[in-house]
């Protein structure tokens, strides 16, 4: 237990913020997909370092992150496939050409 | 814990099925007026055979009376206790459910018949329920009285006060709907009163009582700590406590707090009950529907009173150790009331309202009996009036309803005088003088109509009224209180008299109308109901027919008696000893009761009235008669004491609202003007149109400006909901 | 101080590739390095003695998540525009907000306290979390696979020709 849980929840942090990054900024769909999937791991990080330094006994803390898991698993599918959907109409999956949400 | 038969723990159930039918009702099938009916009747005969399966399971075990059924669940935690609400199975209830299911359940069906198109209304402005034939509110009415039986049946399973209380509410709002029913019919005379006036009567004469009885509820749980009936009289200790601690009242000085409580919940029965000097709303009330009449106003609700003292009696008894007990007041407020109530039934024309009378002066009786000690003996009245009293509204129902579709009939068919008059003559279709000779027209509801009305006026042997009936004044003589028992006596005298006046101006002699004449005998749904409950009128009786009465006490059996004693000796301070027979008080109130019929036969029966002949009580009376006809001017009275200040209160307040308030309200509104005419050039050019402008310009800018981050793009919006939590986020360390 | 060395060496290296991911022009790299990542924080996992979660990272996320990204990339390489370029016009402010971001949290995460509990590992944890699974929580396990088949039937739905 040499490791302090600060250094990890720095490092989840900024797992975090470079997948927000990625988010907030690429155009192209899949990479803004790629940035959410970082923005998973860094979360699922904080989970496992969290019950390895508080709740070492009580494994919820995996179990959680098996469930995000599945989530992750289940966006990832579902992304996708919308990304497919939308090429077909937009003939493109550039982010910033879709600005349906403006009336 | 003692072995209970396991229909008990249905016992919750019972009130059930008739919410469930209100609520679907209401919200499903209200359109449809025959498949609502048909809800509501299923509905209560699941709950009859519910009740009666509880009530036999009871009878079938009369050592039950030793061990009360109770079930409850905890409702409401208040610091270390809790509320219990639960449902209680003892002799008293299980009486009452065998009477409460069979009436409801019969009064359902009669009225799926008795709720056809009313008269009043106009069937041009509701024509498609005048093709039907239905009332144009018939489902709501299914609704209403559905919402009644559960008020009633709750009441009645209730194992404490505040869940009695609750459904006791229940059955006053319906009370208030089903009087008001038809609350836009409205009458030529303008000071006869009105459906709608009468709901409303009923409800603020009730509500006094209530009040009261609330208060009563209050102190009782603030000394007992529960109002579980069990809990209460399991502790004797605390009842003799509370009939020692005692209270200073204003004007009427020390009082225990056991009769200051046991006469606040009496006052809650005064009211629901009808009892002097709260009974001015029943007779009224009699302008509901003639099953509610029934329903809520003779059998079931106005003994909800009743029972409410039965189950508080050993309250009342242990209050009545001093001389000025609680039960003196009552039997006072009974016999009085009995006696009463009977004068003025003698005077009245509306077939409904002598009812309504009878009912008052029975109820009375009932009280008079709990007064007196005679616990049991008012049990058994009580079961014994609700089926002979709903067979006597029911069967005036159907007399009111045969009248009227003759009524009509003469209309239709009818020799065109109205067209000549342009308007149609009023009609009056429960006054008695409009009757007559009806008994060859409708045979079924003349005859159970007959039984219900000997059952009333205690016909020897025979009828259920008798035993009853007897009881009480057997009761009352064996006790030594000689003043209950003429009062009562002459109660019933008077009793037999109106019975009999009412039934020979309805069914005999010759029609004194045409509407009479081609009156119709009613539909199945309605005389099944009326012989059903003739059945028990009758014969319900037999099973209550004391020991110690020559001859029939070996013939009849005296179960009910004997169950309802041992329930009484389970509870403390009750005495239930079975009274002695005496042959006095025995033959004198026979021979009151069969002279009273023959007086009314001589007067009514022997030379039966011709059309438009008056009563013949109005010659030979006098003023007395008006008096009585006028039922003491008791509305007169409360009127000037009660309405009127009310009412000149508000039109004071009205004259102080136009002279003082409007004023200076308009003095202010003058000044404004003024004001404002000499501000308007400058203020309105520089300061109302630069505001204006004002705000269009910067909506403008605004706009312009808030534009550019709605963009429609979802990674502009996260990323100002990114700067936005980062924003709250410094909040954290600042704070 | 081996462990620290350890820790040190993977978390650089995974940062590293998840820079990759989101800078890199090429997103046939990006899929790449994020594999790297994914294999990155696998190997974190491992280091927290989450060895069960370590080894489903591997096989999920690399497995089949990166895999299906990279089918994407496949199946839309020929519309990608080379005409803009990889970040939209408010990248300045997305870098910016997400630094801010980053040394807010972190400063937040240093000052804060935590009831550290030092206790080892129980030996048996896989056979635990799978308890757990039919245990405890199997109501969200349950509607996570319910989830999982309605995301597949979604993604049928979505990108089925019409």
């Amino acid at each position: 237990m040499t490791v302090p849980l600060s250094w990890y929840l720095i490092f989840a942090t900024a797992l975090f913020s470079i997948g927000f990054f990625g988010v907030l900024a690429r155009r192209n769909a899949i990479a803004v997909l790629m940035g959410v999937e970082l923005m998973l791991n860094a979360v699922n990080v904080n989970l496992v370092a969290f019950w390895r330094y508080l709740t070492p006994t009580d494994l919820s803390g995996q179990i959680f992150v098996v469930f995000v898991f599945a989530v992750a698993a289940a966006e990832a599918a579902v992304g996708l496939a919308l990304m497919i959907s939308i090429y077909r109409t937009r003939k493109s999956i550039n982010v910033d050409e879709l600005n349906e949400l403006k009336l | 814990m003692h072995d209970y038969p396991f229909v008990f723990n249905l016992t919750w159930l019972i009130p059930l099925p008739t919410a469930l039918a209100f609520f679907a009702i209401i919200f499903f099938t209200n359109p449809k007026k025959r498949l609502s009916s048909n809800v509501a009747i299923g509905a209560v005969i699941i709950a009859w055979i519910l009740s009666w399966a509880v009530a036999f399971a009871f009878f079938l075990k009369p050592e039950l009376t030793e061990h009360p059924f109770d079930l409850h669940v905890p409702w409401l935690p208040m610091g270390e206790i809790a509320f219990h609400m639960g449902v209680a199975v003892d002799a008293v209830t299980a009486g009452m459910l065998f009477m409460v299911g069979f009436v409801l359940t019969m009064i359902f069906i009669y009225s799926s018949g008795y709720m056809t198109f009313p008269g009043h209304l106009d069937p041009k402005q509701y024509p498609e329920a005048a093709k039907e034939g239905l009332d144009p509110r018939y489902s709501r009415f299914f609704a209403y009285i559905s919402l009644f039986a559960t008020g009633m049946l709750g009441l009645v399973v209730a194992d404490n006060l505040l869940m009695l209380f609750i459904f006791w509410e229940i059955m006053g709002l319906c009370s208030y709907l089903l009087i008001g029913f038809w609350f836009d019919k409205s009458y030529p005379d303008p000071n006869q009163i009105t459906p709608k006036q009468a709901g409303l009567k009923a409800f603020l004469t009730t509500r006094v009582g209530d009040v009261l009885f609330m208060m009563g509820l209050i102190f009782l749980f603030i000394h007992a700590g529960t109002l579980n009936f069990q809990a209460i009289f399991a502790n004797v200790e605390f009842m003799e406590e509370l009939a020692a601690a005692t209270v200073t009242l204003p004007v009427f000085g020390a009082v225990s707090w056991a009769v200051l409580i046991s006469i606040l919940i009496f006052w809650g029965a005064i009211g629901k009950s009808a009892q002097f000097p709260l009974h001015v709303w029943l007779p009224d009330a009699m302008e509901g529907p003639t099953p509610v009449s029934a329903l809520i106003h003779a059998a079931t609700m106005v003994s909800a009173g009743v029972y409410l003292i039965v189950r508080m009696a050993p309250l009342f008894a242990a209050s009545s150790h001093g001389v000025n007990g609680a039960m003196t007041f009552v039997a006072f407020i009974g016999a009085f009331t009995a006696l009463f109530a009977a004068t003025i039934g003698v005077a009245q024309k509306d077939i409904k309202k002598v009812l309504a009378y009878s009912t008052i002066s029975q109820l009375g009786y009932m009280f008079a009996a709990l007064g007196i000690g005679a616990w049991v003996a008012a049990i058994i009245h009580l079961l014994v009036h609700a089926f002979f009293k709903a067979l006597l509204f029911l069967g005036s129902g159907s007399v009111i309803h045969g009248v009227e579709h003759g009524h009509h009939h003469v209309h239709e068919h009818g020799h065109g005088h109205d067209d000549e008059h342009g308007h149609e003559e009023y009609f009056d279709p429960q006054d008695m003088f409009n009757m007559g000779g009806l008994l060859k027209r409708m045979p079924i509801t003349g005859w159970t109509f007959i039984a219900g009305a000997l059952s009333l006026s205690a016909f020897p042997f025979i009828t259920a009224g008798f035993w009853s009936k007897d009881e009480i004044l057997a009761h009352a003589w064996d006790g030594g209180h000689m003043a209950v028992y003429w009062t009562l006596a002459i109660g019933a005298f008077l009793t037999a008299f109106y019975t009999f006046r009412q039934v020979f101006l309805t069914f005999f002699g010759k029609p004194r109308t045409e509407a009479a004449e081609h009156a119709p005998e009613s539909v199945r749904a309605m005389t099944w109901p009326l012989i059903g409950l003739a059945f028990f009128a009758i014969f319900g009786g037999f099973v209550a027919v004391p020991k110690s009465f020559p001859v029939f006490g070996k013939i009849f059996s005296d179960f009910m008696i004997k169950l309802m004693e041992m329930q009484g000796e389970f509870y403390p301070f009750l005495h239930v000893a079975p009274a002695e027979f005496h042959w006095t008080p025995a033959i004198i109130s026979m021979t009151l009761a069969l002279s009273g019929i023959v007086v009314a036969w001589l007067v009514y029966g022997w030379k039966p009235l011709e059309a438009g002949q008056p009563d013949p009580l109005k010659r030979w009376l006098g003023p007395v008669y008006t008096v009585l006809e006028k039922k003491y001017y008791f509305d007169e009275f409360y009127h000037l004491i009660a309405v009127r200040p009310t009412l000149w209160l508000a039109s004071f307040f009205a004259r102080f609202d136009r002279g003082v308030i409007d004023r200076i309200v308009n003095w202010v509104g003058a000044f404004g003007r003024w004001l404002a005419a000499t501000l308007r050039k400058w203020f309105d050019e520089y300061v109302i149109d630069g505001a204006v402008n004002g705000v269009g310009l910067v909506t403008t800018w605004t706009g312009a400006v808030v534009r550019l981050i709605q963009t429609g793009q979802a990674q502009t919006y996260l990323l100002i909901l990114l700067l936005s939590v980062a924003v709250l986020l410094l909040l954290i360390p600042l704070r | 101080m081996v462990g620290q060395a350890l820790f040190i060496l993977t978390a650089g290296i995974t940062l590293l590739m998840a820079l990759g991911v989101v800078l890199a022009r090429n997103l046939f790299h990006a899929a790449l390095f994020l594999v790297g990542a994914f294999f990155g924080i696998a190997v974190l996992f491992i280091l927290l003695e989450a060895e069960f979660l370590g080894a489903a990272q591997i096989i999920i996320y690399i497995g089949a998540i990166a895999t299906l990204i990279v089918f994407a990339i496949m199946l839309s390489r020929h519309v990608m525009g080379k005409e803009a370029g990889a970040y939209n016009r408010n990248w300045y402010f997305a870098l910016a907000g997400v630094v801010f971001f980053f040394l807010l949290l972190g400063w937040l995460l240093i000052k804060m306290p935590f009831n550290l509990v030092t206790a080892e590992v129980p030996a048996d944890a896989i056979a635990q979390i799978g308890q757990g699974f039919v245990g405890h929580y199997v109501v969200p396990f349950e509607v996570a696979s319910v989830l999982l088949l309605v995301a597949l039937i979604g993604a049928i739905m979505l990108a089925r020709e019409r």
